[in-house]
């Protein structure tokens, strides 16, 4: 069980909502060194169950390995990773997705050749019956408002159609806890609305937590519950939103090394 | 009226487990295609004689063998050059199984241990592949390996201590392998030779064709499919698309080890020429010309080429075919078959179209 530890830092997080026992994930000095670069140094990080966190950090900062160690994309050098109180370290990534956690990769990457409907076909297969197919694609599409696409093919979606499909195609398999890499990247302020919008629903109403990697800090502001800096592989600090904008120091990290 | 309504309906009920997105033919045009298509073949030693049969016998085998490769290549991703190694182990198999119990039980045995050898081989080289985390063009070099050292170690086998009981391997000069295609149990069975073989290779090669259509349909065809165009993708909605790799890869074997068998039994010999590098290219171009994601455009391309091969003989023979084959995949990358099917789209669609704005013009406007 990952119960508190004096070690962990994190435990700030947990004592300011009053319990430390529904972390739906937390590391323990997890690290990941490619040669001598250290892209995760020791990092101990926790989020509740039902919670929207957001990942931010200049280029560099590690975000996306510590995305893909908790994935099982990578395996880490040391350390380890805790999913519903359960050691996950050594666990295949299909293994994980099985116990509930799901991804949306920062490039969009759905089935280029397939037709919308064949795209959702791929994670709904796993948990519905073949009946429930054309209801439950309907369902999802409805949801990230893809009703009118469902014959279309994927390459000729528009690049925030395809972020919102992505989204719905995670939300098939019902996680419990869903990470996303830059999901607006690219995106027009119209499109980020409208990411920022089901991302907020889905995280209200199935109470699914998230860990979002994301650049863009209107768009953190308009979902984040906590925001985590990562800076040079380490956690920097730790926040609400407005505590992250009135460090001075996260200013300095980001006018330092980004202009 | 009611006759024929109620055999459209019994007809798409028929057709329904081995149609979807994955699979190309899927219209009332294809399957007549297909009907007549084997009803050709069906009648072909009727129309020319049971001689006349045993070309296509051979076409067929090989069209059997490229369709292992195509289930694997096309529809999971995985290009193997070995899937004459399991073709030829089959072979060899089957020859020292019923040379040394040269009975209908020894027949019996062969065709279940043959198959069963090729597929075990299959099986244990594609787990140290894809366990071990070979990948894309690596897993085609390493099959391409293991049929040329199979090819290489079977050559030098000609020795008298290669020996498998009364089975000699042969070397290079291979193995006479008597036993005709056969079941039964100790002196009573059933032989099939001749025309007869001539028709298992014609019914093993359709079974497996709808069998493999309704795989490549079902929910592990679209794990399969997932997973050649993104494997990475699929294995974070929770597949184990190693596994699913393992598991067509091992498929692909004993597709590739039953038609190890039915040559063994078509010629009654075999030798290591089989699995040499122009033998392992012949699948790879079958399914290339025919195209890769097409079962039937595979079969057919199998049979087309190796009947010019035959009526080329001659020096240029290897020129002309060769040159067709370069311009046939310059110019269609995907194969002929999804061209074809193009085509006959774009056609029904002219028609229909042609139809429709002769009857009502205004139905031009909402149509797309």
């Amino acid at each position: 069980m990952a119960t508190s530890d004096p070690t962990v830092k994190t435990t700030q997080a947990v004592d300011e909502t009053g319990s430390g026992t529904d972390r739906i994930l937390q590391t323990r000095n997890l690290r990941k060194q490619f040669g001598g670069l250290t892209a995760t140094d020791d990092v101990d990080f926790a989020v509740e169950a039902g919670e929207l966190r957001c990942l931010i950090g200049p280029n560099g900062a590690g975000k996306s390995t510590f995305l893909n160690l908790i994935t099982g994309v990578l395996e880490p050098t040391a350390g380890s990773i805790y999913y519903n109180g359960s050691d996950i370290t050594d666990l295949e990534s299909h293994k994980r997705v099985d116990r509930g956690i799901s991804i949306k990769f920062q490039v969009p990457s759905l089935y280029q050749e397939f037709t919308v409907r064949q795209n959702v076909r791929i994670p709904l297969q796993r948990v519905a019956s073949s009946s429930e197919y054309e209801s439950r694609t309907r369902e999802i599409l409805q949801r990230c408002n893809l009703e009118g696409e469902i014959d279309t093919v994927a390459s000729s979606l528009s690049h925030g159609q395809q972020q919102r499909l992505e989204i719905g195609m995670a939300m098939v398999l019902e996680p419990d806890l869903m990470l996303l890499d830059e999901p607006v990247a690219g995106l027009s302020v119209e499109e980020s609305a409208d990411i920022a919008e089901l991302l907020t629903s889905i995280n209200e109403t199935d109470g699914v937590a998230f860990i979002v990697i994301e650049h863009d800090i209107d768009f953190v502001e308009s979902i984040a519950d906590r925001v985590t800096v990562l800076h040079q592989g380490g956690i920097f600090t730790e926040g609400t939103i407005e505590d992250v904008r009135a460090d001075p120091d996260v200013k300095r990290i980001y006018l330092g090394e980004e202009h | 009226m009611s006759v024929k309504s109620s055999i459209g309906v019994l007809a798409n009920r028929l057709r329904e487990p081995f149609e979807g997105p994955n699979t190309i033919g899927n219209t009332n045009g294809f399957w007549i295609g297909f009907l007549l298509t084997v009803l050709l073949f069906a009648i072909y030693p009727i129309l020319f004689g049971p001689y006349a049969a045993l070309n296509p016998a051979q076409f067929l085998v090989f069209a059997l063998l490229a369709v292992s490769l195509t289930f694997i290549w096309g529809f999971c991703g995985i290009l193997s050059f070995g899937q004459v190694a399991f073709f030829g182990v089959a072979g060899y198999t089957f020859g020292i199984v019923t040379i040394n119990i040269p009975t209908y039980t020894g027949a019996t045995l062969g065709i279940i241990i043959a198959v069963a050898v090729a597929t075990a081989f299959a099986a244990v080289i594609g787990y140290f592949m894809f366990y071990g985390g070979v990948r894309d063009v690596y897993v085609t070099i390493l099959t391409l390996v293991v049929a040329l050292v199979l090819h290489t170690f079977m050559e030098q086998t000609a020795g008298s201590q290669w020996t498998i009981g009364e089975a000699h391997l042969g070397g290079y000069n291979g193995m006479n392998v008597p036993q005709d295609l056969a079941v039964g149990f100790g002196e009573t069975g059933v032989a099939f030779d001749g025309v007869a073989h001539y028709y298992v290779v014609l019914f093993t090669l359709v079974v497996t064709y709808l069998l493999l259509r309704a795989v490549v349909n079902s929910r592990f065809g679209y794990a399969m499919v997932a997973t050649r165009e993104d494997e990475a993708r699929t294995e974070m909605f929770g597949y184990n698309t190693t596994f699913i790799k393992l598991a067509a890869f091992t498929v692909g074997g004993a597709i590739a080890g039953i038609s190890g068998v039915l040559f063994v039994t078509w010629g009654a010999y075999i030798n290591p020429s089989q699995f040499e590098l122009v033998a392992a290219t012949m699948p790879v171009i079958y399914a290339s010309i025919g195209g890769r994601k097409s079962f039937a455009g595979t079969i057919l391309a199998a049979v087309a080429i190796q009947y010019l091969e035959l009526q080329l003989t001659g020096e240029w023979a290897f020129v002309i075919v060769g040159s067709l084959l370069v311009l046939i995949i310059l110019t269609m990358p995907d194969g002929i078959a999804p061209r074809v099917r193009n085509l006959v789209l774009a056609v029904g669609e002219w028609r229909s179209n042609r139809d429709r704005s002769g009857q009502s013009p205004p139905a031009e406007e909402v149509s797309d």
